[in-house]
Order: C-alpha cells, then structure tokens, then sequence
C-alpha cells in the first residue's frame, strides 16, 4: 500500500510499505477514505518530537471503511468508522474511569519504559507519532491496523459525509475538552490562545458551555476571522499588547478562564521566546512556552486554566508564583477521546458544531508532502488539510 | 519472631527499593529463600495493578506452562512434577540458559515461592505476591533474587541487549497485566512476520 512516511526534519514521503495485518483478536483493519494533517504533525515535521525513525508513517486523525475484523472486534466489514488517535483497552483501570488517554495497555510493554522513566508513569499509545507513543503506524495511508477497535472506533451512520465527522477523531475532542477543562460557567469571559483547530472548537464548545464572552488570540489573521465567525471577539498580538487587551476588554479582572491551544510552537519574538530557542538548541530547556505563561499573568483571581497544548519536556520560567498568589487551578492532558466521541456525534448531527468549515485544502495521499510544506509554510489561508486516498492526483 | 524485627528496614518501603547495600541478605532472611548455590547478589521487586480477580491471576501464573506466553525471555517452562519445572531462558548471544526451579512455598490465591535447583546457570529465587485490591482487581508483586551470569560484565552485556531482569522483569508484568485485562499482548507490528521478528 501507500502510506505518508517521515525521513527527517522537513521530509516526508509516500512510499510503497507492506500491507498491515490481523495480529491481535481485538484488530480490525480500516481502509482509510480520509484522513488529516494534524498541527501537531507540524511538531514532528519540524523534528521537535524525539524517537521518531526513518519511514515511521504518520497520521493520526483518520477515518474509513472497516475491511477485516479479528474474532473479538465487534466491527462489521463494510461499517464506517471513525478511529480515536488514542489506543485505549477499555479494560484497565483508567479506562474504566474513562481516562482513555491514560489508559495502562494500549503501548506495547517495552514502549512503557520511555514514559515510565520521563513522567513516572507511560500513557496510552497514540496512532502515527513516534515510539515514545508506541511506534504504531499511522492513518495517512490506505490502510490501518487499529487494535482494541472494539472499543475505539465509533461506527457512522450511512449518510453522513466523511468531512462532517472526521474530527471526531482528535481536535474536535480536544477543543471540547479543553473547554470542559477550563470549567465553564455561565456569565464568563474565556481567552483561547491559539486559533488553530483545537482553539477554534474550543471557541464553539466555549459558547456551547454557557460563556458570554470568548476573547480569541492569534496572529493570523484569517484565523482570527474563522473564531470571529463564531462569536468571538479577537486579539491579533501583533497589532495589540495582549495582556493589556485582556485586562482593559475585562474591566481590568482579567479573563475567568484562560485556554492554551498553542504549546510547543508558540510563534511570537518575545525576548523569552528567543531565549527558550537558544535553550532548546543549547538542550537547557526543551519546551517554548510563550502562550502558558501570557495565560496564567492574565487569568483573573481565582480562575481556571486549561492547557490542551502540547508539551512534552521540562519548562523554566514558569510562572509559579503567580500561579500560586492567585490561586488558580490547571487542567490539561491528552484528549480521552473515547469519553467524547458519541455526545460529539450527536451535537454533530443536531447541528450544534460545525466542523467542516475547518477544512481549507483538500488533496489525495500522493501529495501529502506539498500538504505538509503548505501547512506548514503558510498557516494563515491553511487551517487544514484533508487527505483522501481514492482522490485522483491533481492534474499539473 | 523477635529477631525479625531486628532486620526489618527503617520503614515500610519494599525491600527492593532500599538503598542499603545489605538489602539482599535482608530479603534472604525475611522473605525469600536463597538460590540453591552461590550468593544472589541483585534484588528485583515490581508491583502491578491488575484489573481482574486475584484468583483468576493466580491460577494463570501456577499453570506454570502458561509464562512463556507473557515472559519474552522464556522460551519454555515444562512441569515436571507438581512443584519442580523445567526452565529454558534466553542469553544474550543467540544462547539459552536452563534450570530446575522447585516451589517452596505456595497459599492459593497469596503466594508463590521458589528457588533453583543445584546445577542452575542463573541461580535464582524469589516470589509472587497476590493480593486483592478491591474495586481495583488485584496487586501482583514480584520479588526475585540472582546471581547475573559472569558478575557485573554479564549483566552489562546482558543489559545490552536489554535482557536484564529488573527491565525484563517490570515488561513482563506489563505483558502479563495485558494478556489478563485485554485478552492480548499490545504491539505495533505491522504485520506477521514483523511480529515473528520482534518476538525472536
């Protein structure tokens, strides 16, 4: 088959890879009919994701036809689906209390000792993103093996577009966790850092959740006018100073709850920015974080917030002490997608969430490379990139 | 019971998380048999959480067959009376190394024991502990005492090629955890052969 392979920093190719098989009763294979470039893909484009080898295949945001069944999936051949980026048992301790993403068997067992000996304990694997999650092979191919598909993968009724529910499978999950997580209640004012996909469904399921006011934070400006789109008001950093925003546009209290959906690559040349930069390549510091602590100095008193970023490694200059002097609380963590997924279909279906206003480019498999380089160049016009593997190649 | 006391450690950590360098001879005079011959001169000790009954834990692990299915390293262990077993035990190098291993000790649903016979290539005893956690299924601890073949460069070697046991042992009772709580062991093969591969 065809799958999107990873070969170093900035080079991504498809090659011809064997195809994946049955090899645990509870596997299904799906036959991929579309599948997304994550902005967390961009990290392992960039190469700031470590224990990634030579032809990895990528992708975790994947959604298509279950081809094969193992004797204990409960899938049917033939069925739709789409498929959760976390693989979860559903059978351990975590995933009883649907913490899938903490689930205790969904890396195989030599995996575990990367997150055993980084964060104490490993967390669940992930499709298509390094061997610290595992090593499995991703969805931006034509066909997938997904284990404990008789628990992950939730089954789409006949009718309903690809487009309209393949987020279900990471950032649409992420975004309404992230809101969840910062613990709405009717009357707030949230600031979302960060109009990439996750912060644009964090600004819907913000408003879905009950918040007067969702103030929106970027740089880029077609972006800003996607969350604009959905009520919020906007703060390009670049034009404004946005502490200062914050604090005037909330009557100087500041924002109840604050949401970080930037991480890793936080864009922006502020001197502490620079400073992460030099750390990171001098291997002092690991994680840039200009967004978490713009967000915790301008939290209000007593507020709450959520951090759906990714981070992977140590920070310094985290702003400890104004976390603790105003008494905030933090959340964050990987999406349980599992948990989300049938309410998130249903507020799909009923019309509550709009997902594909998302989706700005649209190309097969065979182009995934340009996919990339154009994600990746040009964030403002892409928000992003559907791959379809049945999609004739773009004539040139 | 007096003199136990004396050599309990300071607190109630486990002993095979104890910094003192005579953690070994502690745990041979409190709680585990020595080896048959030689001195055991590392300590292993690993706790899982397992989400199943502990008496169904309890019977997998005492079919004694049923090991090499979880423990990568085991390439077979045959029963050969109720208490002793046969053991053929991968090495570093393509080679394997054999014993007798005989159960000292064993409660239904609490514990097994056992030490290697006269003869081993890797002396070594220890226990399982099986103990009932609630609503949390049950904690299964592993305590294993042994002399690394050819003292520390063996063990280097061996860690090389990540056949040391307190790493082995910790990815085997994560193999084991799986096998009960999903019904399979977790990997990321790609395909059969691949699994064959990274099975060998």
């Amino acid at each position: 088959m065809r799958a999107l392979t990873w070969h170093g920093r900035h080079d991504v190719r498809v090659d011809t890879v064997d195809d994946p098989e049955i090899l645990n009763p509870r596997d299904a294979i799906i036959k991929v009919t579309s599948t997304a470039i994550c902005g967390s893909d961009l990290h392992l484009y960039d190469g700031y994701i470590p224990t990634m080898q030579s032809g990895d295949i990528l992708g975790h945001e994947f959604m298509g036809e279950v081809v094969e069944v193992g004797p204990k999936s409960k899938l049917q051949k033939g069925q739709r689906v789409v498929v959760p980026f976390t693989i979860a048992c559903g059978s351990c301790y975590h995933c009883g209390k649907h913490q899938y993403s903490a689930c205790d068997n969904g890396l195989p067992a030599d995996n575990q000792d990367i997150g055993q000996e980084l964060y104490g304990q490993p967390m669940s694997g992930l499709f298509g993103y390094s061997h610290l999650t595992g090593g499995y092979a991703g969805g931006q191919a034509e066909y997938v093996r997904v284990p404990f598909s008789d628990v992950g993968p939730i089954v789409i009724p006949d009718g309903v577009e690809d487009e309209k529910v393949l987020f279900l499978s990471d950032i649409l999950p992420t975004g309404w966790m992230a809101a969840e997580n910062a613990q709405i209640e009717p009357g707030d004012i949230v600031a979302v850092w960060g109009c990439g996909p996750v912060g644009l469904f964090a600004v819907q399921s913000a408003f879905l959740m009950g918040a007067d006011r969702v103030i929106a934070i970027d740089h880029f400006p077609h972006r800003l006018e996607l969350a604009k789109k959905f009520g919020a008001e906007t703060i390009n950093f670049e034009e404004s100073a946005t502490y200062e925003a914050l604090m005037e546009m909330t009557g100087g209290i500041g924002p109840d709850a604050v949401i970080d959906a930037v991480g890793l690559e936080a864009h922006g040349f502020f001197v502490d920015n620079v400073l992460d930069q030099i750390k990171k390549s001098t291997f002092l510091g690991t994680d840039r974080t200009h967004s978490i602590r713009q967000a915790i100095h301008a939290c209000r008193k007593g507020g709450r917030v959520s951090m759906p970023a990714v981070y992977g490694g140590f920070v310094d200059k985290f702003p400890l002490g104004a976390f603790m002097e105003k008494g905030l609380t933090l959340k964050t963590g990987q999406t349980h997608v599992q948990h989300y997924m049938p309410a998130l279909l249903n507020a799909i279906m009923e019309g509550k969430i709009d997902t594909e206003f998302l989706i700005s480019h649209r190309m097969g498999l065979e182009d995934a490379p340009k996919g990339y380089k154009m994600f990746h160049d040009n964030q403002n016009e892409v928000t992003k990139v559907v791959l379809k593997p049945d999609f004739a190649v773009a004539a040139e | 019971m007096a003199d136990e006391a004396d050599t309990r450690p300071a607190d109630d950590a486990p002993l095979a998380a104890s910094k003192r360098r005579d953690a070994v001879d502690d745990a041979t005079k409190t709680l585990i048999d020595k080896p048959g011959q030689g001195a055991a001169t590392s300590i292993v000790g690993r706790a899982v959480t397992i989400n199943r009954p502990v008496a169904e834990l309890y019977a997998y692990w005492r079919d004694f067959g049923n090991l090499a299915t979880f423990m990568d390293n085991v390439v077979s262990v045959s029963p050969i009376d109720d208490k002793r077993s046969h053991w053929v035990v991968k090495a570093p190098g393509g080679k394997t190394v054999e014993w007798n291993a005989v159960v000292t000790e064993e409660r239904e649903n609490e514990l097994i024991a056992w030490v290697s016979e006269d003869g081993a290539d890797v002396p070594n005893s220890g226990r399982i502990d099986f103990r009932d956690a609630g609503a949390r299924g049950a904690v299964v601890t592993a305590t294993i005492l042994y002399d690394p073949p050819a003292g520390t460069i063996g063990k280097l070697i061996a860690k090389m090629f990540q056949r040391e046991p307190a790493i082995q042992a910790r990815r085997d009772l994560r193999r084991f955890k799986q096998l009960m709580e999903t019904g399979e062991i977790a990997t990321a093969s790609f395909t059969k052969k691949q699994l064959e591969e990274e099975k060998a």
